[in-house]
């Protein structure tokens, strides 16, 4: 069954999005559209609010107020079948360390109504897996978890890529990696939506930066050399 | 609602203070003696708790699919005064027991009902307050559970055992004790919309509070 | 889409367990214990009191159960794995299903060791009436796990989850025990009293198409943040 029939999208865009819990502000009137291609930086320190944001736009959570739209459609109004089109990887990695590097990518193929066969055996094979298909999770390297993770994450070829801090306890040459898979994946269409707190990493991957602070946001322009520097002008210390 | 609210409490203030004295004055029931008058608040605050049950019911149901605050916040005071008007018949119930099983406890249908629906909403203020950031949405869980569980708790328990007086009483006391009965439940239920309207505007002036705080750190 | 993506849940939860059988035999010594303890609360001069059979067995099954419950969803927090299936496109309401199905099979199990066990240790004649004792079984259990499986996976994300599980869950499947133990008991009479097994057998259908209902009809706005 295709179950990617139907929906589609080439932006996505928070229409004056707040999200709160009692007195603590996660989010406070957030306005922000990506379009096919961007690569999205969501910097700021850590608890500004930009894993909120990622989970607002992966349809987990719901905002206190505003709209996450999808190609200018309301999450409700879209569906189930929404979901074929985001993919997720978070810093915790979403996988099952009891079963094999192989399991896992069946059974997440398989909940997305995907054939495994052909497509497990790529994934492996660019997560460089190949030789451990079939070995339990839990080990693993954290590299090599990682490399998995990014690939489950890929599976279903989603429109709307939401990276959350992937690049925690990485070496130099697994980062390298993902950020050549992050360009390769939105010169390909795809919407990219990065966050993190490194900025070394992000200056001159993203295309756009979103710098939120305490549940805002505080400027959203193209990416430009000397982040850093305007960076600190804007957060404060680093 | 504003308006009709000061009238309204010093209304449900006069009845509870004229109560005693209807309720002295109602008939005296010879098999029971005096203990029988404590009838006329056990039931009521029964009447009352499962209004507020049916309230927190409807209102967390409502809270769950429409994310609304207003009604988390009737849901919660509903939840409360559920466990608060339970209490009055958990505490007034083993008087009338004592006297008439010779127990303090019996463990009668409608006791051990009221037992459970008051631990089900305990729980309830439990994962509101221990629960951490969203336990709003666990709390709606049970206030919509609560209220489902009711009729089981009810034909479960009844069936168990009972040796309750029963509801039949009602529609049967004679008229002199049944002006005085429904004075009482009168009285109980404009005291449940009273704290309820309290409760509820507490509520709503703590989430204006959070407002401010987070307007003051712009 | 619905029921394939229950059983991709449910199978997947049996090939986890498979590794080790970690939930399944901590569930059934834990179960075994209880027995025991209440056999020592319960059993009078080497003869158990009357009717306590019964509630040995149900209590055992509520306990063990709470106990996989925890264990069960534990699982899916380690690695978020269940936000993993929450974004599956398939209606959330089939994770529920494919989740309650795996609770459901681990209780049977524990329930065809417990069953035997009570009537051996309690000279317990569960079953002189061989089938009403399964439907009371499976009447109890899957009131049991509907409401279960529904709190323990929206208390995966709340703090204090451990304790808050039974506090939630006991109030509100106190009927469904009271209905399990007295079936059980009606059967333990001499001779069986099956007027009365079947009646609580029908109040346990009544609980479970109502719970069942809800659950599937709440998975989805409680699992939402």
């Amino acid at each position: 069954m295709d179950v990617t029939v139907g929906v589609d999208f080439d932006s996505v865009q928070l229409v004056d999005v707040s999200r709160h819990f009692g007195r603590r502000r996660a989010l406070a009137n957030i306005s922000l559209t990506a379009g096919a291609g961007d690569i999205v930086g969501l910097l700021g320190p850590n608890g500004a609010g930009k894993s909120t944001l990622i989970t607002l736009l992966a349809t987990l959570a719901a905002p206190s107020k505003g709209e996450v739209r999808y190609g200018g459609q309301p999450a409700s109004r879209l569906g189930p079948a929404l979901r074929t089109r985001i993919g997720l990887l978070a810093h915790e990695l979403h996988l099952y360390p009891e079963l094999s590097a192989r399991q896992n990518l069946v059974f997440f193929a398989e909940l997305y109504g995907l054939d495994p066969r052909g497509l497990v055996d790529a994934a492996l094979e660019s997560a460089g897996l190949t030789d451990r298909a079939d070995d339990a999770v839990n080990g693993f390297s954290r590299g090599m978890r990682q490399r998995l993770a990014l690939e489950r994450a890929l599976l279903h070829r989603p429109r709307l890529v939401l990276f959350d801090e992937p690049f925690t306890g990485l070496d130099d040459h697994a980062v390298g990696l993902i950020a050549d898979r992050l360009r390769a994946l939105a010169a390909a269409g795809a919407i990219v939506v990065l966050a993190t707190h490194d900025l070394d990493l992000a200056d001159g991957l993203v295309t756009r930066v979103a710098l939120i602070r305490n549940g805002r946001l505080i400027s959203d322009e193209p990416a430009a050399p000397g982040l850093r520097a305007r960076y600190r002008a804007q957060v404060g210390a680093h | 609602m504003k308006k009709a609210f000061g009238p309204l409490a010093a209304l449900v203030g006069v009845m509870f203070v004229a109560a005693p004295f209807v309720v002295a004055n109602a008939p005296y029931e010879s098999t029971m003696g005096l203990v029988q008058k404590i009838f006329y608040f056990h039931v009521p605050s029964w009447f009352a708790m499962f209004t507020a049950i049916g309230i927190c019911g409807v209102a967390s149901l409502y809270h769950l699919f429409k994310n609304s605050p207003k009604a988390d916040r009737l849901a919660e005071a509903a939840g409360e005064l559920a466990v608060l008007f339970g209490l009055m018949g958990l505490v007034t119930g083993p008087l009338w027991g004592r006297k008439s099983w010779g127990v303090w406890w019996q463990w009668d249908a409608k006791l051990t009902i009221a037992l459970l629906l008051e631990m089900t909403f305990i729980s309830g203020i439990l994962v509101r307050k221990y629960g951490g950031p969203g336990s709003d949405k666990l709390a709606a869980a049970v206030g919509i559970f609560g209220l489902a569980v009711t009729p089981f708790v009810y034909e479960a328990v009844n069936i168990w055992r009972t040796i309750h007086p029963l509801t039949s009483v009602v529609p049967t006391l004679s008229a002199a004790m049944a002006g005085p009965f429904w004075f009482c439940v009168s009285a109980f239920m404009l005291l449940l919309v009273v704290l309820l309207t309290l409760r509820v505007n507490l509520g709503a002036r703590q989430a204006a509070l959070d407002e401010l705080y987070l307007a003051q750190e712009d | 889409m619905f029921f394939r993506t229950a059983w991709l849940v449910l199978r997947k939860d049996i090939a986890i367990e498979a590794k080790s059988f970690e939930v399944l035999t901590t569930t059934l010594f834990f179960a075994v214990a209880c027995v025991l303890i209440f056999a020592f609360a319960f059993v009078k001069e080497g003869r158990p009191v009357e009717d306590a059979a019964a509630g040995i067995l149900w209590i055992a099954i509520a306990f063990s159960g709470t106990l996989a419950l925890g264990r069960t969803f534990e699982r899916e927090r380690y690695g978020e794995t269940l936000r993993a299936l929450l974004l599956a496109p398939a209606p959330r309401a089939a994770l529920y299903v494919g989740k309650l199905l795996g609770m459901l099979a681990l209780l049977a199990i524990a329930e065809a060791l417990l069953a035997p066990m009570v009537a051996l240790m309690f000279q317990a004649a569960l079953f002189s009436r061989p089938l009403l004792l399964v439907g009371l079984l499976a009447g109890g259990t899957l009131g049991f796990c509907a409401v279960g499986t529904l709190f323990a996976a929206m208390l995966v994300r709340a703090r204090s989850r451990d304790v808050l599980l039974p506090i939630l869950l006991y109030p509100i499947i106190i009927p469904v025990i009271i209905a399990g133990v007295r079936g059980t008991a009606a059967l333990l009479s001499t001779p069986p009293d099956d007027a009365t097994a079947i009646m609580w057998l029908g109040i346990l259908g009544a609980f479970d198409t109502v719970f069942l209902t809800l659950s599937l009809w709440t998975f989805e706005p409680l699992m939402t943040e």
